[in-house]
């Protein structure tokens, strides 16, 4: 007799999702797949407010207040939670078509256009369609095999189609879409906000503690606020140069995608037909709008006879013992089973009569 | 009771073979809300009543629209939501979220009354990306002398059956 280890394993959706997506926490985390920028912007982000709750935040709170550390804390803690709404979400990826949707729609395009010789790359299918008195294309994309709905774009680096498409963002690892707009735009503005804060401050210890043991010495005791100084002064002309520019196109109701193809600028061009006419309006939809949920189900079970069709035994012997359930045999280990008096590697054991009920819980 | 409908709904797909599928497309022509089409699809021409089939497609088109409305409740919620940096979320259902819920209980119904007894069966738009409302057209293996028109019944597929023509 021997023991064998079969690990029933459930597969969830996200394991098979096309895409060039990273899963962390069995799908409940979704990330593009270079994340060395974002590991930066969190670095930069703790190391430099470690350093400020360290040393000046220290002497300012005896100094002049308590409140100033307070402040500091939830502007820390705001900006970290954004961010990390916004790299960890599904930005509103649009799942693919499957094999039925797609075939009904090239057999609709090939009705209005008619068919296309073989091995040649048909034009771009392209769809009209009137929104708000105004004429809209979509326009069909190859990958996913769908009309892509109005303002949605497909993301080259993640290789999914997103709705909202704005960019794509490595300094949070993630695109920017219709789902994690707001939290990015948060990001960026409580980030500015926590950038000025930081920077102020540090000049207003240095500036006390100068009055006290002079300017040089200040700097040698807390050599951190040197780091930080530069830190802060860099980011400020970045992050709040972006703040002030999605704040522009929140108050318009434009991508930055939009924005950068021009599709609503210019003479011949259309009005932006998303726009309510309203800053105030404009705003408040794109930042407290209702948040559609994501559509990918990562987390749902896949059927068992989906998840990875094996292919048959080919060993004439043991074929009619195997069970048809997909159970992995890269787990079952050959030099477990003595008996086996063909080559240990071809030859899969025998499976024991358990998982014949894992085929009946795969019908149900 | 709703396992027993359930259990029918099964059923259906054992006893009936799946002769094609429909697929209505989303309508933006009110911009990018989530609503779809009430045009007709002539497959369904043998199986469904027209306004059985446009009434099921504007009440879904109405509950996505509430789902998605911009109002004051959608505001305090956004609003809300901000104050606790979007920690809220792990603990609270969103609105559209809830929404979703009483449209896949909407679906259930409409199949169970309505859709299945026509050899029909809808499929939450949510399950294909909220890109189109699915319709499975099945055709019933078990029926002997019932030939719909158009559709072949029983015997060996011979190319026959009007309807899409995908194959």
């Amino acid at each position: 007799m021997s023991v064998m280890v079969v690990r029933k394993k459930v597969t969830r959706k996200w394991e098979k999702l096309p895409g060039r997506n990273t899963f962390c926490c069995d799908g409940r985390v979704m990330m593009a797949r270079q994340k060395g920028i974002f590991y930066l912007t969190l670095f930069l982000i703790l190391g430099t407010c470690t350093l400020f709750f360290a040393f000046e935040c220290r002497y300012l709170a005896v100094q002049l207040s308590p409140a100033i550390p307070v402040f500091a804390a939830m502007l820390f803690l705001f900006s970290m939670a954004t961010l990390l709404r916004t790299s960890f979400s599904d930005p509103g990826v649009i799942p693919r078509a499957l094999p039925d949707e797609a075939a009904f729609i090239e057999m609709e395009i090939e009705a209005t256009n008619g068919a296309v010789p073989q091995g040649q790359r048909p034009p771009p299918r392209i769809k009209n369609f009137q929104i708000n008195n105004q004429i809209v294309k979509l326009k069909y994309c190859y990958t996913c095999k769908i009309f892509r709905p109005p303002r949605a774009s497909h993301c080259s680096i993640c290789d999914n189609c997103v709705e909202r498409f704005d960019h794509h963002c490595p300094w949070v690892g993630n695109c920017v879409g219709k789902r994690n707009y707001r939290y990015f735009y948060l990001f960026i503005l409580s980030l500015s906000l926590l950038t000025i804060y930081v920077f102020a401050f540090n000049i207003v210890y240095v500036a006390l503690k100068s009055l006290k043991i002079g300017f040089l010495e200040t700097l040698k005791e807390t050599p951190g606020t040197v780091l930080e100084v530069l830190i802060c002064f860099f980011t400020l002309w970045s992050v709040v140069g972006l703040t002030g520019f999605h704040t522009f196109l929140v108050a318009l109701n434009q991508t930055t995608n939009e924005d950068i193809k021009g599709s609503w600028t210019g003479k011949n061009r259309v009005q932006n037909p998303y726009s309510h006419g309203n800053i105030v309006k404009n705003c408040c939809e794109v930042l407290c709008g209702p948040l559609p949920p994501s559509v990918l189900d990562r987390r749902g079970i896949l059927p068992l006879e989906e998840s990875g069709s094996r292919p048959p035994s080919t060993q004439e012997t043991s074929s009619s013992l195997l069970p048809q359930s997909p159970a992995p045999t890269e787990h079952l280990s050959p030099s477990e089973m003595p008996e086996d008096t063909s080559t240990p590697e071809e030859m899969p054991p025998p499976e024991p009569p358990e998982p014949p009920q894992e085929v009946t819980a795969a019908e149900k | 009771s709703p396992q027993m409908l359930v259990h029918n709904l099964q059923e259906l797909r054992r006893s009936a073979s799946l002769a094609t599928k429909v697929f209505i497309q989303r309508d933006y022509s009110d911009g990018t809300i989530c609503q779809f089409q009430t045009k007709f699809p002539p497959e369904l021409d043998s199986r469904i009543e027209r306004q059985l089939f446009e009434e099921t497609v504007k009440t879904l088109n109405g509950f996505y629209a509430e789902a998605e409305k911009i109002g004051g409740s959608s505001y305090l919620e956004g609003c809300l939501a901000c104050a606790t940096a979007y920690f809220i979320f792990l603990c609270m259902e969103t609105h559209y979220e809830k929404v979703l819920k009483k449209i896949s209980r909407y679906i259930q119904e409409q199949n169970e009354k309505i859709f299945a007894p026509r050899g029909l069966l809808l499929t939450d738009p949510v399950e294909r990306g909220m890109r189109v409302i699915e319709i499975s057209i099945y055709e019933d293996r078990c029926s002997s002398g019932s030939s719909s028109s158009g559709s072949s019944s029983g015997s060996g597929s011979s190319g026959g059956g009007g309807g899409a023509g995908a194959r």
